[in-house]
């Protein structure tokens, strides 16, 4: 077969999408948490791309295009956010920035 | 031809897509994420979104990723310690994970039937014109709004990066 | 099918045999333009004129001794100047240098391949070479090279944004955003070239281009991070023998880059400055015989002897070349690839000329420059040029 059945692209994207759960929920350090939820949108793009190929319509593209440009400015805020939570706190662990635990 | 390239970078992909949360300094999850989205980047012009392709490599891996490992150089992260897992989290993790995967799959593949296949050349319509006219015409409102949230992300990040005026 | 395959295979090898031996020359040029300016002759003891000289550097970098320090982090040390080189040499792959030719029988462009989003593969990939330059910086374990490392990329990605927003200019007006359609709406004289053509000349986008460029490829006035002086010479600090090469023949393959797009952009591409009608296919036999000429000239009446014997030998060479440029076979190829690499290098001696001649900026008024000067000018650039294409196109 010379073709690839879009099925495969779907499950590629479901794999992606899993991983990026995985790492969301078991890392501790919180870049590393970051970078799976960019993970997760890449999964989700490359979603978007492929339905945008089975409809024959560039909707979907223009949909992973702003999916992109919030993950751009999410990172940018994100990234500010850890920043300022190292300078408080000193450390990179989630599990360490627990004062309002009771 | 068209299979081996996906079967190729989908490859790559899921094998950086491991490394990222598999290793444990953020510098190499880091490069592993940058791995996947190039190989990401090479899909989409196999469904022919060639605008999207460039977007990925210019905004994602040139742009928000260079940010990231900026971040990790400032801030010297280390590797990270392994300290305070729960047992049952240990445990049934990658089992339900790999069960949500699996049901995932499964109507995937059940919901779409091997009429649609992918082939070079099979969407043509990717290309920066039709995208811009699509983001001009009907995508307006998101288009000015994806901008007034850019403005408020610059200006978030430079109020919440600076040092404090005393 | 095959026969698309072997033809690229050989414009492959032709196109990174002429690279490699440009970067190597570069070199030599650089040294000799900046000599001049500075009232010294450069150059001048190893081969006539100091020819050979980098022939003499290449072997001394690859017999130092290639040492790597057991403290840094091998595979990303490893790996930063491979990034570099890379996405330096990967973007001359879209670069073309002449129009559709026919050779034995085969129609092909001079070009290895031609894209839709050809200025999007050039930027993507010189995105991608801020990595080389950053992991460099940390993988070598070393606070100056880290701080080199991460003042250099701070200031590549900074630059990046007037770059690209001087690179939207003279798309509005030529709508395309493939290469060879560039250079094909710029057809007919100097007064097609987008730098004059239009309803907005696009001269201010040329000198953002330019300066911009400068910085990309971290060149004077913007060369503070890896100055030999500053900071005990920036990121690659810890690097020996042919890793240190590879760096720098990153940075020479990134300034052609730079220089390429610029002509391709702004300068028209390979379209002479004149028709072929009124006579500019003579205007490379008359550069060529005067050069061929005066070294004769020279060679008969010099005091040195090595010049009396070598020089002659260049002037006949360049008479040669102008001989060559009256045949009409090959004048088809040869003219535009003339006028392109004229052109390219006019701009890498203007890179030169800067280098010799500026001061360099200090690192917070290189980015004060860039966010508070350049980024606004260039929107505003792209402004008027989209108001005045949208009102008399």
């Amino acid at each position: 077969m010379t073709e690839v059945p879009i099925s495969w692209f779907l499950t590629l994207s479901a794999v992606l999408f899993v991983l990026g759960v995985a790492g969301f929920v078991f890392r501790r350090s919180v870049i590393t948490v970051f970078m799976s939820i960019e993970l997760m949108l890449n999964a989700v793009n490359l979603s978007f791309v492929t339905f945008s190929y089975q409809l024959k319509q560039v909707n979907g593209h223009l949909f992973a295009f702003f999916v992109m440009v919030v993950a751009a400015a999410e990172a940018a805020v994100g990234l500010a956010i850890i920043l300022t939570v190292f300078k408080n706190r000193e450390t990179l662990n989630i599990d360490d920035v627990d004062s309002m635990k009771n | 031809m068209d299979v081996i390239l996906f079967l190729t970078f989908a490859l790559i992909a899921v094998v950086c897509a491991i490394n990222v949360v598999v290793q444990t300094h953020p510098i190499s999850s880091a490069i592993s994420l940058v791995g996947v989205m190039g190989s990401l980047a090479v899909l989409y012009l196999l469904l022919g979104a060639e605008f999207i392709a460039a977007a990925q490599v210019i905004v994602y891996a040139g742009a928000i990723m260079v940010l990231f490992v900026f971040v990790i150089m400032l801030l010297n992260a280390g590797t990270e310690s392994k300290r305070g897992r729960s047992l049952v989290a240990q445990l049934l993790g990658a089992p339900l994970l790999v069960a949500l995967l699996g049901l995932v799959a499964y109507f995937v593949e059940r919901l779409y039937p091997r009429s649609v296949s992918v082939h070079f050349g099979g969407f043509t319509h990717g290309t920066p014109l039709d995208i811009g006219r699509a983001l001009f015409t009907t995508y307006l409102l998101p288009f000015e709004a994806t901008s007034v949230l850019i403005l408020i992300a610059i200006v978030g990040a430079i109020v919440l990066a600076r040092k404090e005026m005393d | 099918m095959d026969s698309f395959i072997v033809i690229s295979l050989i414009k492959t090898a032709l196109v990174l045999a002429a690279l490699l031996g440009t970067l190597l020359y570069l070199q030599w040029v650089e040294r000799k333009v900046i000599a001049h300016i500075q009232v010294r002759p450069g150059p001048y003891r190893v081969g006539p004129h100091g020819l050979l000289q980098p022939i003499a550097d290449v072997i001394k970098l690859m017999t130092k001794e290639d040492l790597i320090p057991p403290y840094v982090n091998k595979p990303l040390y490893l790996a930063a100047p491979f990034i570099a080189m890379t996405m330096a040499l990967l973007s001359i792959s879209v670069i073309p240098f002449g129009p559709t030719i026919e050779v034995a029988g085969y129609r092909t462009w001079m070009q290895l391949t031609d894209l839709n989003i050809g200025v999007l593969f050039v930027l993507a990939v010189s995105s991608m070479g801020v990595y080389g330059i950053a992991l460099a910086g940390w993988s070598s374990n070393n606070k100056y090279a880290l701080l080199g490392g991460l003042r250099s990329s701070a200031q590549m990605i900074s630059y990046e944004l007037p770059l690209s927003l001087a690179v939207a200019a003279p798309l509005l007006i030529s709508n395309t955003l493939s290469l060879r359609q560039l250079v094909e709406r710029q057809e007919g004289s100097i007064l097609d070239w987008n730098i004059l053509h239009g309803p907005f000349p696009q001269i201010l986008s040329f000198l953002i281009f330019l300066i911009a460029g400068f910085a990309e490829t971290n060149r004077v006035p913007f060369d503070l991070p890896e100055a030999e002086n500053e900071l005990v010479a920036g990121f690659h600090v810890e690097y020996s023998s042919m890793k240190f090469a590879s760096f720098f023949m990153a940075e020479y393959a990134n300034m052609i880059t730079v220089s390429c797009m610029a002509v391709l952009l702004f300068l028209g591409g390979w379209v002479a400055p004149w028709p072929a009608r009124y006579g500019s296919s003579l205007a490379p036999v008359g550069i060529f015989a005067g050069a061929g000429v005066m070294a004769l000239y020279h060679g008969m009446h010099s005091g040195h002897r090595r010049d009396r014997r070598t020089l002659p030998v260049f002037g006949t060479a360049f008479l040669a070349m102008a001989a060559v440029f009256l045949l009409p076979v090959v004048q088809a190829w040869l003219l535009p690839l003339f006028w392109f690499c004229a052109k390219v290098g006019s701009v890498l001696f203007t890179f030169m000329w800067v280098r010799g001649t500026l001061p360099r900026f200090r690192y917070d008024q290189l980015m004060g420059f860039t966010w508070k000067f350049l980024f606004p000018v260039a929107v505003a650039n792209l402004l008027v040029t989209g108001f005045l294409v949208a009102w008399f196109g």
